[in-house]
């Protein structure tokens, strides 16, 4: 029995490795990213000290984060307050295992794959409550609730504009979804889904213009104003691989997945063809990021059920009724 | 019995424990955040189960309603409950001992005769198609008065909800 289970448990390994990895990866590259593209937005150079244009700043800044004193406040909740980053890394590290890289590259490709990233991602409000409660700071308090409304509220439109493409494809897996898109890609059809999807998804990685969780003016940092160190790492970690997820899932089920104009690297092309689009679509929420001012929490409540959740039943009621007679 | 039988006992019995474990610190803590992170623990653990089981469908959406939705909903509640130093200040007693107990002895014998009343099929002998697509056929067309009837009562709770909410705030304390 040993033997035929040896072969699944490296599978195991090496998928839990490799993805732990990536998730540290895309951080400190969507850090670099983040900063410099942030700088130039505002016509500063931005940071030029370590290595040529500061491309080893990140290093350097991971080390200093896990060399630095863990602080824990006095009157929070010792054990809860070491356990939320912990916990924070789960819902963001579990999705890879359905998200399909290319043709081939997927851990697993579970045929209720959309699902499977939902559900998980909706344990992210539930560490960040964790995290805002147990410091016992009010402003801590102040973001995670704030968090929780606003997750808990752009969830539907999410879901909703998730489900109209479902409706047209008939399946969750999502390599599924990827090969209903041989002829066109979905974004061309849905493009209300689409939108929707992406002002959700903003809305869901709490980045401004939706940033009220973290809103430095008037909460300090939100949620993880007391974290120091790792804790804080890990939070920033979770919150870059949270912004990967986002953008999978609008590449896998709106921008075609992995196909794109063949390259020449044979098998190889749409590993590349998926990251290019994820990178793409990040840039463009990090563009978003620096381009607008912060909302009011009443206008970004108002937007959400008066027009958001409106707009997108109205659109997946008419594709059901087109799915039905086409 | 095989290795592989061995390592299915074990995680059955892991999952069984998080249900229990989680269920009673949602019984016994006194601070209203442990208590819903221990019910979030149990309800994790009978998704487990359900995964166990053979069912991933129904371990998801158990995990995105309960522990994603009903959850959160409860954390709602700190809003209005105490804070942990002013549980440590007054110490929140048992109200009336007696009828909790009555309550909790109903309970029991009812779920009790309800399992002892069932012909329990083991999940290895179950047979079917258990699709998505059946799972959702069946819910349109067999259980469909059942399936519109949970929707009338999350009607009744919206309601509810609305009239409890509709004197507004006070203007003095805004």
């Amino acid at each position: 029995m040993m033997e035929s289970l040896m072969p699944e448990l490296i599978r195991m390994v090496v998928a839990a490795v490799l993805v732990v990895a990536f998730v540290f990866l895309n951080a400190m590259i969507m850090g670099y990213l983040e900063r410099k593209l942030s700088a130039h937005i505002q016509r500063r150079p931005g940071l030029m000290e370590v290595g040529p244009h500061g491309i080893l700043q990140l290093l350097i800044d991971g080390l200093k984060l896990i060399g630095k004193q863990l602080v824990i406040p006095e009157k929070s909740d010792h054990f809860l307050f070491r356990l939320a980053p912990v916990l924070s890394f789960a819902p963001v590290v579990l999705p890879f295992i359905v998200i399909p890289f290319s043709r081939k590259l997927v851990i697993r490709d579970l045929d209720v794959g959309l699902i499977f990233i939902l559900a998980i991602s909706s344990l992210n409000v539930l560490t960040i409550l964790v995290a805002g409660w147990s410091s016992n700071n009010k402003y801590s308090l102040f973001g995670a609730v704030r968090s929780v409304a606003q997750n808990i509220s752009y969830e539907i439109p999410m879901l909703l504009s998730l489900l109209a493409v479902v409706l047209m494809t008939g399946t969750f897996s999502l390599q599924g979804i990827v090969a209903a898109q041989g002829k066109i890609w979905f974004f061309l059809i849905q493009p209300i889904a689409f939108i929707t999807y992406i002002i959700a998804g903003v809305a869901e990685t709490n980045r401004a213009p939706f940033d009220l969780p973290e809103a430095e003016s008037e909460l300090t940092a939100g949620y993880h104003t007391e974290y120091s160190g790792m804790g804080f790492s890990l939070f920033m970690l979770a919150e870059y691989a949270n912004m990967f997820i986002v953008c999978s899932i609008a590449t896998t089920l709106f921008l075609g997945g992995w196909r794109g104009i063949p390259l020449p690297f044979g098998d190889y092309s749409g590993i590349i063809w998926f990251f290019l689009k994820v990178y793409g679509l990040m840039v463009f929420l990090v563009w978003i990021r620096w381009t607008y001012p912060r909302t009011r929490f009443d206008q970004l409540m108002n937007f959400c059920w008066k027009y958001l959740i409106p707009f997108a039943l109205v659109n997946v009621l008419v594709t059901a009724v087109l799915v039905k007679v086409l | 019995m095989s290795f592989y039988q061995n390592v299915n006992e074990i995680i059955f019995f892991v999952f069984v424990f998080l249900v229990l474990f989680g269920g009673i610190m949602a019984v016994r803590s006194r601070i209203l955040m442990h208590a819903v992170l221990g019910l979030a623990v149990s309800l994790l653990g009978v998704a487990g189960l359900y995964f166990h089981l053979g069912s991933p469908f129904l371990a998801l959406m158990q995990i995105l309603i309960y522990v994603g939705a009903v959850c959160i909903m409860i954390v709602f509640g700190i809003m209005v409950g105490y804070t942990p130093s002013e549980v440590r200040e007054q110490g929140i007693g048992v109200a009336n001992p007696f009828l909790a107990l009555t309550a909790g002895v109903a309970v029991f014998i009812t779920l009790l005769i309800a399992i002892s009343r069932t012909v329990w099929t083991p999940a290895a002998a179950v047979q079917g198609d258990f699709s998505l697509a059946y799972l959702g056929e069946t819910l349109m067309y067999r259980y469909c008065l059942a399936f519109e009837l949970i929707s009338v009562v999350l009607l009744t709770a919206i309601v509810g909800a609305i009239i409890l909410a509709r004197g507004g705030r006070d203007e003095e304390h805004f």
